[in-house]
């Protein structure tokens, strides 16, 4: 069984191959490599899979990282259920995504780069879920952070890109300082950091505070807030959000795998993985709900307005993200990473359709000049159709069992604020369903918009791009079947699955208000959907008409709540003015350079005095030699 | 008591040779003390019973490296030689460096004391003969440094016709 | 019998004549017969230890100083010829390009 070391290693191979000879031999061929080893990645991983439903559990150190004092990392890989539902994630859309992207990226001078990094995007990814210590965990979390900064300025003769790229490194280092100050409370309260021992003693440290700037924390709260803040920045919660749109200036199928399926997912899995430090504080449990909840809204109200069809589909994810950690923070971990799971295919669905439809429009990202693709693109229309009635809950879909089961439980669980992360989550799900299908209306629906070069330019996607919609489509359609709630007849084979690991989230609740909450879900999932076609196909004035009545609200969504300006005024002008007046003028003009000019000086003045020694006559040279010898010889017989 | 003798004619001759070497004006008389100086030395070896290696020192010392030398001092200048100064201006310094050295060697050397005898008597030696013995030793014990030494004997071979070669621009 | 002590102080006198010649003449030549003095210094001191202590390998070690010093003469003195021919002098003291 020790296969499974093939997971991570195969796309790590396609990365060293493609970056090594890419350039000189594969070129055109580049793709094959990294589609093999990502298949073949997704095969042991199903095999793997198939092991551990079978009850079996790897826990195995591979090889000793560091030793020092009492401090001991290795290289190790924990498979639980919960890595093995993340493996199949990551490998099914790491896969199709890499297909996907034969089509997309066809003709780019970086092809070979391009797969270069998805494979080490992949490598990095499976090594975060994989770990069995938290320092691993971190390798794989910078690691993926690195290959989105890599792929987020993949256009990097395009200055947005870039500096979205760097955006997102940034805003990721707030979090990520947390995240590693989460680390070290870890090693200093249990004295290792690898995940058995440290969520076996969790429980005995439930009571304990430490003192922390001055005031007494309970242990376990700081721990968990810490290590969430890692999640905050990597899953784009408030106030941390801000670099996931931005990410969008990267090609469609990097924003499909990291910036939707993947990457960005690896903060709820992070709690998830965490649940029993998380569990041991109401607080910090508290706190993930309620960023959740909120995040959630506030993505969800600034996708109502936006125009460009990433960017509406970015603040989906956020959307959908702030769900997630909704799900977690009511100890619904199960829920959490159920809508984890399915999320992954609708979302990454979406954006490869919204790249399809960008491939078909030469780029074009506005909404206002689609319109009418429908009859284009039918393999693009209706996927995306089906993807957006998964995320709209509507029943049957994957979309809708994840998301009644995260209601549910935030409806019946133990938390305090259970009801009211219930009613964002309810009013979340009817701006999901609005915007998700405002999307849909607006591009490929009704008439086109564009120019007529762009009409005459349309055409379905090429074979590369469509299959995997297809496949990619199965999953949105099919990957919820697997948690049918018993309500509905199901088994809840998902919420079993993960048991041993997360726990069983306790509802109380009787089976009238189960049938309420989710009623109410789908009565809102609908109406959005209903209200959108009333405002984008029955009566297209109306958006219009409401914009301009209320224009102070909608300017404030269109400029999504000015959070940008606000941190430009508060942490990057301020940034660069200090950089600019007191680190160039000062520190730069006036230490650094007076370092580096006065050393050279001290040093020419006193070489002045010391090339006197070299007179270059040979005998002197030797009667010091020989007085070197004398004095050497007089210290050894005189000492 | 005719041992003591011998060696004393030997030291006084030899410790007077090299001051004649380093101190004479011409190059070519230095030369010439010097080959009297190594037949002495070649002398004070055979009475330590070191036949071979006084035979290799009046050969490959007088016979070849003198010659050498003397080849070279007659390709430079020599009359000019003979009217120059022929120490350095900082002459005493180095007088009194290497007085000083050696006033610490010979303190040294009174306090040695020597290691019991080894198993290569002068009865062994007669019975083997010197340069038996002396040649098993050195292609048994020590062939890997012979075999190096004929490799620097090889570089010096190439060294010297390389660097004594006259530069000739070929265009 | 001659006592050790006798040889080595000879070969410590013969040795420092060779370091004094060395360290004052100014022709080069001298200066590398200098240096063949101070081997033969030394090679007087092997020789007598390997009489005093009954082991050959003292000659052998002074075998191989032959060795080199037949090499260090080629090599040294074609750089003496080497260097004439480019200064036409013989006089350390007048080549002084390495001073700073």
């Amino acid at each position: 069984m020790n296969n499974y070391l093939l997971i991570p290693f195969l796309p790590l191979a396609a990365f060293l191959i493609n970056i090594l000879l890419g350039r000189n031999f594969l070129k055109e061929k580049a793709h094959w490599v990294s589609i093999l080893a990502v298949a073949g990645s997704w095969v042991v991983a199903v095999m793997t899979l198939v092991d551990i439903l079978a009850g079996h559990k790897i826990n195995q150190d591979l090889y000793t990282w560091i030793v020092s004092g009492n401090f001991k990392v290795s290289v190790g890989f924990l498979i639980d259920e919960l890595t093995a539902v993340m493996l199949i994630v990551v490998t099914t859309c790491s896969t199709l995504i890499h297909i996907y992207s034969v089509g997309y990226m066809h003709g780019d001078k970086g092809y070979y780069r391009f797969f270069a990094y998805l494979s080490l995007f992949t490598f990095c990814m499976l090594m975060l879920v994989m770990a069995n210590n938290f320092l691993q965990l971190y390798f794989g979390w910078e690691g993926v952070g690195l290959c989105s900064y890599f792929l987020i300025g993949y256009y990097f003769d395009k200055k947005s890109a870039s500096d979205a790229g760097k955006k997102a490194f940034i805003v990721n280092r707030f979090g990520d300082f947390g995240f590693g100050l989460g680390i070290i409370m870890i090693f200093l309260t249990f004295g290792t950091i690898y995940y058995e021992p440290v969520f076996a003693q969790a429980g005995g440290f439930a009571n304990n505070t430490v003192n922390f700037l001055g005031y007494d924390v309970h242990l376990m709260t700081l721990i968990a807030l810490l290590l969430f803040c890692g999640s905050i920045g990597k899953s784009a919660q408030m106030p941390l959000h801000v670099w996931l749109p931005d990410a969008m200036e990267g090609p469609t199928p990097v924003s499909a795998l990291i910036h939707a399926a993947t990457m960005v997912t690896a903060g709820v899995f992070l709690v998830a993985r965490c649940s029993p430090i998380f569990s041991l504080s109401e607080t910090a449990l508290m706190v993930v709900a309620l960023t959740g909840a909120i995040t959630s809204l506030f993505a969800a109200t600034i996708g109502l307005v936006q125009n460009d069809i990433k960017r509406i589909i970015a603040y989906s994810t956020i959307s959908q993200l702030g769900y997630m950690f909704l799900a977690c923070g009511v100890g619904a971990y199960t829920a959490g990473v159920f809508h984890l799971y399915t999320h992954a295919f609708f979302k990454a669905l979406l954006f490869l359709c919204a790249g399809s439809v960008m491939h078909a429009m030469a780029g074009e990202l506005n909404l206002q000049k689609m319109g009418g693709l429908k009859k284009y693109m039918p393999v693009t229309y209706l996927t995306m159709l089906l993807a957006s009635l998964s995320i709209a809950g509507v029943p049957g879909f994957a979309g809708f069992f994840s998301k009644d089961e995260i209601l549910w439980l935030a409806y019946s669980g133990p938390s305090p604020v259970g009801k009211f992360v219930w009613l964002i989550g309810t009013i979340v799900a009817f701006l999901t369903a609005f915007y998700s299908f405002r999307l849909i209306f607006l591009t490929f629906h009704g008439k086109f918009r564009g120019t007529h070069e762009q009409e005459h330019h349309l055409h379905e996607s090429p074979k590369f791009m469509t299959i995997p919609l297809m496949l990619l489509c199965v999953g949105a359609i099919a990957s919820g079947w697997v948690g049918i709630p018993h309500l509905l007849g199901g088994g809840a084979h998902f919420t079993e699955f993960m048991k041993p690991v997360l726990g069983h989230p306790e509802g109380h609740g009787t089976h009238a208000e189960e049938w309420m909450v989710m009623a109410i879900s789908v009565i809102a999932g609908f109406s959005g959907i209903g209200l959108a076609y009333f405002m984008y196909l029955k009566r297209a004035d109306i958006p219009v008409k409401i914009a301009q009545q209320f224009s102070g609200v909608h300017r404030l969504l269109f400029n999504k709540y000015y959070v940008d300006e606000l941190y430009s005024f508060l942490i990057v002008r301020p940034a660069i003015w200090t950089a600019k007046n007191i680190l160039i003028g000062i520190t730069d003009a006036k230490i650094i350079e007076a370092i580096v000019n006065g050393v050279p000086k001290a040093i020419g003045i006193f070489s002045e005095q010391l090339r006197k020694f070299q007179t270059g006559r040979l005998q002197h040279y030797a009667s010091i030699m020989a007085l070197g010898i004398l004095i050497i010889i007089a210290l050894m017989l005189w000492r | 008591m005719l041992a003591k003798l011998f060696f004393g004619y030997y030291a006084v001759v030899i410790i007077f040779l090299s001051l004649l070497v380093i101190t004479r004006k011409n190059p070519v008389h230095s030369v010439m003390w010097m080959l009297l100086l190594f037949f002495h030395i070649a002398g004070l070896y055979l009475f330590l019973n070191a036949e071979f290696i006084a035979a290799i020192q009046v050969i490959v010392y007088a016979g070849a490296i003198l010659v050498l030398f003397l080849f070279v001092v007659l390709l430079l200048n020599l009359r000019e030689e003979l009217q120059v100064e022929r120490f350095v201006g900082s002459w005493p310094a180095g007088l009194i460096i290497a007085v000083a050295i050696f006033a610490i060697v010979v303190n040294v050397i009174r306090s040695f004391v020597l290691a019991p005898p080894g198993k290569y008597s002068i009865e062994y030696i007669k019975e083997a003969t010197h340069t038996k013995a002396l040649g098993t030793i050195l292609y048994t014990e020590y062939l890997f440094p012979f075999e190096i030494a004929s490799l620097v004997l090889l570089i010096a071979i190439i060294g010297a016709i390389v660097l004594a070669k006259r530069k000739t621009r070929s265009h | 019998m001659v006592p050790l002590n006798w040889y080595l102080m000879l070969s410590a006198a013969v040795f420092m004549i060779g370091v004094f010649g060395f360290l004052t003449r100014r022709n080069i030549i001298i200066m590398f017969m200098s240096v063949e003095l101070m081997l033969n210094g030394v090679n007087i001191s092997l020789i007598s230890f390997s009489h005093y202590l009954q082991d050959l390998r003292g000659q052998i070690l002074v075998f191989f100083i032959i060795t080199v010093a037949a090499a260090e003469a080629a090599i040294g003195l074609a750089i003496i010829i080497a260097l004439f021919r480019n200064k036409s002098t013989a006089h350390v003291d007048e080549m002084n390009e390495m001073k700073g």
